[in-house]
């Protein structure tokens, strides 16, 4: 692994994105329509202020999590990547590659859902914006990573999709947004507590409300981070460069 | 001779024994042979025959059941040769959302070829006048161009070819078949797959295949001289009527050029006895 090499790569990632604008119009503005649809669903009651924090770390995260994984199968379904490991590119600078290269875009995406959010829709935020957008940052880092993790394991554009109904809907359905999670049945709520999701909403939340402090809400941020190594470095480690 | 397959003279590329399963089935089935320094050797078969199969075991990227691949020197596949080794997939691997210069610019880097090198491979290939547009935009021929472009960053010693001409005018064919030999003679060996027979005349050495065995590892002459035919066709249909291949070793060859072998010991091990 090099950084040159590393870093081509996710300049070669971006001027990919550069050059597709539906794409980039995509990343950076569906999530905060959606956001803003969920505003205006609730315009005349106050759930959105409960739920609204939470609408922060799905859409992007789902977003996020489609965007790259279909990006990465794509890679393998051109040849593309057959040709780089058959070269001197690390399984590491690959993957490091895509995931700064998305990384980047999360910021981007993540700064305007949390702007569009707080600044258009009223979301009120007693806690700290700044931490509030960390937080942000990583839960869209984190479906970047699955993203990878769950493209290391579909053949096709067909089976990475399915993925989302797997990977990202229980986490969506046990993640605290529908009832807390300390109300849901016992069972449940044990998975819950091993699913990454479920800490970027607890970590919204608790800052929206500020009813936690800034040390629980980086613990929270430090999971996220350990699921996301975690998913790049087995990410990497399934890519192969002799198939069958 | 073959175990000095480091000195010039020697062979680029030694396979012995190589059986190669896909999809449960056999695809190669203890195949021998020897690929020269510096030449051009043809792998022709008809589609199915093993062609890529043996390609992807040379560079290193085809999962192998058993036998040996020696490539430059080295086991195939070892980290020293990802720079000295070049492939090229039948399908062209580029980026098709990125323009012809950058995507020669991003290999460069991950080979971390010389920065004059994009120009150098741009005006060998004659891409100069589409290197701006996007490689998506680009007709068949012109992207299997931009993959072979690819192909020649970092010079390396030994290029894999599959299927490089399939669809090409035939004036493009042609110097296209220039430029291999152009890079043959400054001392690049090249394996150049087809299924078009007629290409083999180009060719300094074939390897004729069918269903997963060697029908021939011959010069060109010396294939039509063992089958008494004048084209490559009706060589193979001959090859196989006789149900005997014609593996002449290249040094077997060079000693006895105008002789005609009974014996057909395996190319790539012609100093054991049988």
């Amino acid at each position: 692994m090099t950084l040159t090499r590393t870093f081509a790569t996710a300049g070669r990632v971006l001027a990919q994105i550069r050059h597709d604008p539906r794409t980039i119009g995509l990343l950076v503005v569906v999530p905060s329509l959606l956001i803003g649809l969920v505003a205006w669903i609730f315009v005349d009651t106050d759930v959105f202020s409960d739920i609204g924090p939470a609408m922060i770390a799905l859409f992007p995260f789902i977003v996020m999590f489609l965007v790259t994984s279909i990006a990465t199968l794509r890679e393998r379904r051109s040849g593309t990547l057959e040709r780089l490991l058959s070269m001197p590119l690390g399984k590491g600078d690959f993957i490091l590659g895509y995931a700064l290269a998305f990384g980047l875009l999360a910021v981007v995406q993540t700064a305007v859902a949390v702007s569009f959010a707080v600044w258009v829709c009223g979301l009120e935020i007693a806690g700290s914006v700044w931490l509030l957008f960390a937080v942000a940052v990583g839960d869209a880092l984190l479906g970047t990573a699955l993203g990878l993790l769950a493209s290391a394991f579909a053949r096709t554009e067909f089976q990475v999709v399915q993925f989302m109904p797997v990977l990202v809907f229980p986490q969506i359905l046990l993640g605290g947004i529908f009832i807390p999670r300390d109300q849901l049945p016992a069972a449940l709520e044990a998975i819950s507590e091993w699913l990454p999701l479920s800490y970027a909403i607890d970590a919204l939340q608790a800052v929206a409300a500020d009813s936690e402090s800034t040390e629980w809400v980086v613990g929270k941020l430090l999971v996220i981070g350990a699921w996301i190594v975690g998913s790049i470095v087995v990410g990497s480690v399934t890519l192969r460069r002799r198939t069958p | 001779m073959m175990n000095n397959a480091d000195a010039s003279t020697g062979a680029a590329v030694v396979v012995r024994g190589l059986h190669v399963r896909r999809g449960g089935s056999e695809v190669l089935d203890g195949l021998s042979l020897a690929v020269p320094r510096g030449r051009i050797v043809g792998l022709l078969g008809p589609s199915g025959s093993g062609k890529t199969t043996l390609m992807r075991a040379i560079v290193g990227v085809q999962v192998v059941r058993s036998g040996e691949i020696e490539v430059l020197g080295l086991p195939a596949g070892s980290a020293a040769l990802r720079t000295r080794v070049a492939y090229v997939t039948q399908q062209p691997s580029v980026y098709d959302d990125l323009t012809v210069r950058q995507n020669l610019r991003y290999f460069r880097r991950v080979l971390g070829a010389p920065a004059g090198d994009v120009e150098r491979v741009i005006a060998r290939t004659e891409l100069g006048p589409v290197a701006d547009r996007l490689a998506g935009t680009l007709s068949g021929g012109q992207r299997g161009r931009v993959s072979l472009a690819a192909a020649l960053l970092g010079s390396p010693e030994l290029l894999v070819l599959d299927e490089p001409t399939v669809g090409l005018d035939p004036v493009l064919r042609v110097e296209l078949w220039g430029l291999f030999r152009a890079l043959a003679d400054d001392g690049v060996t090249l394996l150049v797959s087809s299924h078009v027979m007629d290409e083999a005349k180009r060719c300094d050495r074939l390897l004729l295949m069918r269903d997963g065995e060697l029908l021939a590892d011959d010069t060109v002459a010396g294939v039509l001289e063992v089958t008494g035919t004048d084209d490559v066709e009706a060589a193979f249909l001959r090859l196989i009527e006789r149900g005997e291949p014609d593996l002449r070793s290249p040094a077997e060859h060079d000693r006895h050029p105008h002789g005609r072998h009974e014996a057909s010991a395996p190319a790539a091990a012609p100093e054991e006895p049988r």
